[in-house]
Order: structure tokens, then C-alpha cells, then sequence
């Protein structure tokens, strides 16, 4: 142990070392599970008609949940019918004063429900139960109290124009984010008039069946939200049904073209949220504490599961030594372990599938000569876990640069004049989002009208709002979700 | 008096602010409705889309950077180029057969459509953008940002005024165009591209081509800088345009070929014309000393 002295002023976690273990701080309230899960269709619970179940595990634990209702074609097709009958004689007749006060309802629930929704979530999915608990279920909960709202404005939406809802709208979201996703999804196409079809992700459904539970608690009409669980094929099903007229998907960018492609010779109407590989601009001027901060929140949030992470990190060479020495001291810090603690920073990598693909990515940054660092911290015994990694000496044709890795991988690159920062930015496929650390504002407005990319934080990251517009540019996909011009994508204007 | 030989116009495609023939050396020969030989138009290639490109790529940087003013003043001048040369415009929409009446109204309503978007170009943003009243300490707003280049396809139907109709809410918007005009009405296109130079309209930043669309379209497909597709196409084409589309997660609207298009209705022009041919951007700036 380094002997402290009051004239250098060591950093806490230096002074203490290793002498104190944290006490485990369990979250232990009931998550109220079932041990099995069957499709949500028209209002009920029904067994997937060929009677087949998949298994969802803890990713933390590597241990069975639930078992899960495997939807088939018709499991789907009974779904968009019922969602379709929904929206001829009720949902789509009712005044939208009125659909909206079911929407409110459903956010109060999911405020009372708030806790064990968290729970579930971070059981299912891995993500530290701080972030479900204060993020996650509390935004879902926000998303639904916004759109609720608009439901009887929508002619606002379109001046000029007549909107109309859709009818059916088949929707397929990812892990990351179980039930903000879903939120993201529902909220506003109910809002809009729109009845839905919904598959989750194949290893974290648990929470969108639950979903169900609050809308029978809601009292919401049968067959206004249908939710289908099962694998690539069940969303293909959603996908391709013939009345699901309007398509919302947040995925993978290559799944996002798969889709484009495979909708090429219908009319359906589409919107996606794909992949990305932001940049993170930290200037010299940044306040380097804040900005430190915010690479490790751009980045390590929900273990880098995070479309718009902050994966390339741009620092001006005059500052990089000091923010690496920062940052390593920083990331030396994180917690890494259970889910379930209250006191964990990253939790279990969602599936052994991903912990392979970013193991697989990582290995490729050390094999084409970038300089791997991680904080060396013990892992636990079972479960998917991956250390808070990043790359130095990283070059602009690097795999770990170019490809989204959806992990808790940092590859570090430097520039020299602004100019550069935006080449180097821009220079990638993807344009979801990117980050920039100045403590000017004019060089904030400056940058964000120089990047490509759809969402633009300065001095913070990460950082999302129903009210405020999120999606891409390029193969970031298309169509926008939250505000007003995220509600528009679930109108027809005419 | 001697009978004086009249010199015929050699038709040429506006491709980057200048008049070029198709790079293949092919021409098609047009007829007027009575048969009789009128001119040959250059039937442009793949090669010739990419130079396109190329060109629109140019000016499109400069083009976005131009003020919402100026960009409407640029438009309103092109309405009085085409004002001035009206009579011109309508001769060549009688070539397949319109009545004069019928060509008369087409364009004087090409015309009217122009007007309507330069007085657009300083106010789409006020209502496409927005503030965004987030739970943080943030300004959070929301502006709109030109696509980059649109590649435009124009049907058969209405010729001049389709053409125009689709062109115009991507450039009001800072885009620039590379549009394919109607294959067997080409020529009103190459009338707007001599309206267009003297328009005071950046060379580069709308680029129109002649040819056979069966050719062209799956170039327009799958060209990766061209970031939206825009245009009224029959099933087939749609698809073919759709499944190109998906290589690069290009925008796509296309309206219905096959279907009966009103391009004078008020509906196909507006705001809401403009808001699918921009990209939103969300910036959080913070607030604080």
C-alpha cells in the first residue's frame, strides 16, 4: 500500500486499497415472477399454439428464470387480428381525449409497479439494478405520461394536414433496454390512434409480458397491445404480416437492412433505429473532471449495451495523457458483480452470445496492435461478465473503431485541430449520436452542426427525455422517437 | 425572299451548372404527336448518374450553407425565368399531345409551385424544429438539416410539373437533386435546366438526366451517396429502388405510378414535402454558469 501523505493528497481508493471489502447491499423486494410466460394476445394470457417454451436465464447467474411462450406464424397472425379488430371498433373510434387517460393510467401503474419491474428487469436482462431502478422503469414511466398527453393534440402534429393512425403497427426492440424500449414503442402508437403487435428480445421478455399485467390492471381494451415473444422468427412474422401497415424496429443495422430488404415490395411504412459507433469529443477547454465522467457514463452505461454508447473516444493530444491517467484511475474504481447490488457500476453481459462477440472483438483490437487496458478486477465465478476496457494507440481502420462492439470497450483515438475531430467523427457508416466536451458554447453549436449524427450532447452523455428526439443519420437508420417528430412516424399525413 | 433555314437546338442534359450530352454518345430521337422528327435527346448512362453525383457532391456543402434568404431569393428567381419563358414551356408539354389549354395550365402551376417554395426556405424550420422543455438542465433543441443528394425520379404524367413538383421541397431544404426526367417526355426537363442556369441557382445543386429509366434505376438503387430516393414509380421499380435502398439504409418515398396522381392538388406541395427529404438533430447543450 502506497504510504499517504497530506502534502500529495492520494485519491481515496488509494489510501484504502484493498483493506475494505464493500458489505453486499442486495435489492431484495419480490419481482413477483411466474414460472412460466404465455403470449399476450387480445387481453389474455395464451399458450403459443404449438405449445413451445424457450427458457430466459439470469446472465448474472447463468440460471433458469422462466420459461417463455414461443410464438409461431399463427401465434402472430391470431395477434395482428386481434389487434386489427381492436383498432376497427374500439381503438381506433375512441376520442383521443380518451385513449389518452388509458396511457396515463398505464404510466401510474407503472409507477406503482416501479420497483418490481426494476427487479425483473435486472434479473433478466443483467443491467445494475441502480440503473433499472433509476432509469430504466422511471423513464418508461415518463414515456407513457408524454405521449398520454398528446393523444387528443395530434392535429398539431401537421398543420395543414389530416393525420391518421396506421391501424396495426408491428414493432421488434432489443435487449438493452427490456421495457424503456417498449415504452419507446407503445406509448406513442397508442397514442397515435395505432393498436400494436409486439415481439421483445429472445433473452429478456419477461418484463413486456409483465407489461401485460399493467395493461389488464389499466383496464385498456383487449387486443389494443399484443405482445409475442420468441426468436428472429417471430419477428420476422410481425414483420412480414400483412396487417401490420406500419413497422418500427430498434436492432442491429445489418437486421435493420434484412428488414429494408425484406419489405422492399410492399407499401409498409418504416422506422429504424439501428447501430452506432459515436464519437466522444473532448477538447482541451473541457472541464476534464466532468468530462471524465461522462466518457465512463458515454461508455460503461448498462455495460456499453447502449446503441449510442460513446465507444470512440476523441481527445485533443494536448490533454490525452492527463484524461487517460484520469480515466484509468477512474475505471480502477468500477464495480463489476452483481446486478443486484445496489453499489454494482457494470453488471452481467446480457447473453453468453454477446460476452463471445465482445470477447471476439477485443482479442482483434490486441491482434491488429492496439494497447488493451482494463482494471484487472475480479470477475464472479458464474455468470457473463466482461471487465471496463480500453484501447490506446487505436488506429481509424481498427475493427474496435469501426464496428460497434455493444460492450464495455473504450478505443481511445487523439486529434489535433477541431477540423479533424469532425473527419475523424464523421468518418464511419453509422450517425446516430456523439458527444462534445468544451467550455465554450459557441464551439458546442459549431460542432453539432458539423456532425453527422442525430443526437449531439455537450458536456454530458447519454443523457434521454421523452420530450427530445432520438434516431439517426445514415445507417443509424431512420424516423425518430420521443417529441413531437418522433409521434409524427406513427401518423399517416395526408 | 429566300425561304430561311432554321437552326434546330441541339437538346443537352444540366449536369453541374453546364450542358452536357450523355457521356455514352447515345441519343433517342424524339417525335412530336404528329410523327414528325423534333430532336434527340441524350440517352444518359450509369456514368452519367455518377458524374452527377459527383457534381451535386460539389455543390452541396456551399448550397446547405446558404441562408434561408438567399435560397429563397434563388427560387423566386427561377419562378421569374420561367414566368419569362412560359410560352416555351408550354409548347413543349403540347409535343405529346396536350392541349394547349392543358399545357398552358401545367405550367403556370410549375410556376405557382416554385413561388410556393421559395417563400418556404425561411420557415420550415419554425415549424419542423422545436425546443424540447426536458427534465434537465439542458437546452434541448431540434433542428432540421438537409439529407445531402436526393435522387429524383419523375413519372410520365404531368411531365413538367411532377419533375418540378419533386425537386423543389428537396432543394428548399439545402439538398441537392439528381433527377431523372420522364423517358418519354423528356424534353420540358431540358427547358428547366436552361431556366435553372440562369436562376442564379448554384451549377451542381439540381442535375437533370434523360435516358431510359429501366437503365438508370438501379443505379439510382444502390449509388451510396445518393441518401434519399424520391419519385412516382410503377410496383416493379418501387421494389427494384427499395431493395438498393436497403445497402445503405436510404430514405425512400415514392408515390404510386400505377395510380392516378393529381401534381396540381394542394396536397402535393408543403411542408410536409419538405419534412421527408431532411434529417432531424437533437443537440443538449447545457445550461449553467
Amino acid at each position: 500500500m502506497p504510504k499517504t501523505s497530506s502534502k500529495t493528497n492520494p485519491a481515496r481508493e488509494l489510501v484504502f486499497g484493498d483493506l475494505w471489502e464493500y458489505d453486499p447491499a442486495p435489492e431484495t423486494a419480490d419481482p413477483k415472477l411466474k414460472p412460466r410466460y404465455d403470449l399476450f394476445i387480445n387481453g389474455s394470457y395464451v399458450p403459443p399454439r404449438a405449445g413451445k417454451y424457450f427458457g430466459t436465464i439470469n446472465p448474472a447467474q447463468e440460471t433458469k428464470i422462466a420459461d417463455i411462450a414461443l410464438a409461431d406464424a399463427s401465434d402472430v397472425d391470431s395477434a395482428c387480428k386481434s389487434a386489427q379488430k381492436a383498432f376497427t371498433h374500439v381503438w381506433g373510434k375512441m376520442p383521443g381525449k380518451e385513449r389518452g387517460k388509458y396511457l396515463y393510467r398505464i404510466a401510474r401503474l407503472l409507477q406503482d409497479h416501479a420497483r418490481e419491474f426494476a427487479i425483473a428487469e435486472t434479473l433478466d436482462g443483467g443491467k445494475p439494478i441502480k440503473e433499472s431502478r433509476d432509469f430504466d422503469i422511471p423513464m418508461a414511466a415518463a414515456h407513457f405520461f408524454y405521449h398520454a398527453g398528446w393523444a387528443d393534440k395530434l392535429e398539431h402534429l401537421a398543420p395543414g394536414r389530416q393525420v391518421t393512425p396506421h391501424g396495426v403497427v408491428g414493432q421488434v426492440i432489443p435487449w438493452n433496454f427490456p421495457l424503456l424500449m417498449l415504452a419507446w414503442k407503445i406509448a406513442p402508437a397508442l397514442a397515435a390512434g395505432n393498436c400494436v403487435v409486439l415481439k421483445p428480445a429472445e433473452t429478456t421478455s419477461i418484463t413486456a409480458l409483465k407489461f401485460g399485467e399493467i395493461c389488464q390492471e389499466a383496464g385498456l381494451p383487449n387486443g389494443v397491445v399484443n405482445i409475442v415473444s420468441g426468436a428472429a422468427e417471430t419477428g420476422a412474422a410481425v414483420i412480414q404480416h400483412p396487417l401490420t401497415t406500419k413497422v418500427a424496429f430498434t436492432g442491429s443495422t445489418e437486421i435493420g437492412k434484412s428488414i429494408m430488404r425484406s419489405l422492399a415490395g410492399t407499401e409498409k411504412k418504416l422506422t429504424l433505429e439501428l447501430g452506432g459507433k459515436a464519437a466522444n469529443i473532448v477538447f482541451d477547454d473541457a472541464p476534464l473532471d466532468q468530462a471524465v465522467e461522462g466518457i465512463v457514463n458515454g461508455i460503461f452505461f448498462n455495460q456499453g449495451h447502449v446503441c449510442c454508447a460513446g465507444s470512440r473516444l476523441l481527445v485533443q493530444e494536448s490533454i490525452a495523457d492527463a484524461v487517460l491517467a484520469k480515466l484509468k484511475r477512474r475505471i480502477a474504481v468500477l464495480r463489476v458483480g452483481d446486478p443486484m447490488d445496489k453499489n454494482t457500476d457494470l453488471g452481467a453481459i446480457n447473453s453468453r452470445e454477446q460476452l463471445t462477440k465482445i470477447t471476439d472483438l477485443v482479442q482483434s483490437g490486441v491482434t491488429e496492435g492496439a494497447e488493451k487496458h482494463d482494471n484487472g478486477c475480479k470477475l464472479p465465478a458464474k455468470g457473463f461478465f466482461f471487465r471496463p476496457t480500453i484501447f490506446t494507440n487505436v488506429s481509424m481502420s481498427h475493427r474496435i473503431a469501426r464496428e460497434e462492439i455493444f460492450g464495455p470497450v473504450l478505443s481511445i483515438l487523439t486529434f489535433r485541430t477541431p477540423d479533424e475531430a469532425v473527419e475523424k467523427a464523421n468518418n464511419t457508416s453509422y450517425g446516430l449520436s456523439a458527444g462534445v466536451w468544451t467550455d465554450k458554447g459557441s464551439r458546442i453549436l459549431k460542432m453539432s452542426t458539423l456532425l453527422k449524427a442525430g443526437v449531439v450532447w455537450a458536456n454530458t452523455y447519454n443523457k434521454f427525455d421523452p420530450t427530445s428526439p432520438f434516431g439517426g443519420f445514415k445507417e443509424s437508420g431512420f424516423g425518430r422517437e420521443g417529441g413531437k417528430q418522433g409521434l409524427l412516424d406513427y401518423l399517416r399525413v395526408d | 425572299m429566300s425561304h430561311r433555314l432554321s437552326i434546330t437546338k441541339t437538346p443537352k442534359c444540366y449536369v453541374g451548372g453546364a450542358f452536357i450530352r450523355s457521356e455514352s454518345g447515345r441519343v433517342t430521337a424524339l417525335h412530336d404527336a404528329s410523327g414528325t422528327f423534333f430532336a434527340n435527346i441524350p440517352q444518359c448512362t450509369r456514368k452519367d448518374l455518377r458524374n452527377a453525383v459527383e457534381a451535386a457532391t460539389k455543390a452541396g456543402p456551399g448550397w446547405a450553407k446558404r441562408s434561408a434568404f438567399n435560397r429563397g431569393q434563388i427560387l423566386y428567381r427561377l419562378a421569374e425565368m420561367m414566368e419569362a419563358r412560359a410560352a416555351e414551356l408550354a409548347e413543349a408539354l403540347t409535343l405529346n399531345g396536350a392541349s394547349k389549354a392543358d399545357a398552358s395550365r401545367e405550367v403556370a402551376a410549375s410556376i405557382e409551385r416554385v413561388v410556393h417554395y421559395a417563400g418556404w426556405t425561411d420557415k420550415y424550420e419554425q415549424i419542423l424544429g422545436s425546443v424540447n422543455p426536458v427534465a434537465s438542465a439542458h437546452f434541448n433543441f431540434t433542428v432540421t438539416e438537409p439529407m445531402g443528394i436526393i435522387g429524383v425520379i419523375a413519372p410520365d404524367d404531368s411531365p413538367l410539373l411532377a419533375l418540378i413538383s419533386l425537386i423543389l421541397p428537396a432543394i428548399t431544404s439545402g439538398n441537392c437533386v439528381v433527377a431523372l426526367a420522364s423517358s418519354p417526355q423528356p424534353y420540358p426537363s431540358i427547358l428547366l435546366g436552361e431556366m435553372l442556369t440562369t436562376s442564379d441557382l448554384p451549377g451542381g445543386v439540381v442535375n437533370l438526366l434523360t435516358g431510359l429509366r429501366s437503365e438508370m434505376l438501379p443505379t439510382f438503387a444502390t449509388h451510396e451517396h445518393l441518401r434519399a430516393l424520391s419519385g412516382a414509380v410503377n410496383a416493379a421499380d418501387r421494389k427494384t429502388l427499395k431493395l438498393g435502398a436497403a445497402e445503405s439504409v436510404k430514405r425512400v418515398h415514392l408515390l404510386k405510378a400505377e395510380e392516378p396522381i393529381d401534381w396540381f392538388a394542394d396536397k402535393r406541395q408543403g411542408v410536409e414535402e419538405i419534412r421527408t427529404l431532411i434529417e432531424f438533430k437533437t443537440t443538449w447543450h447545457p445550461v449553467g454558469a
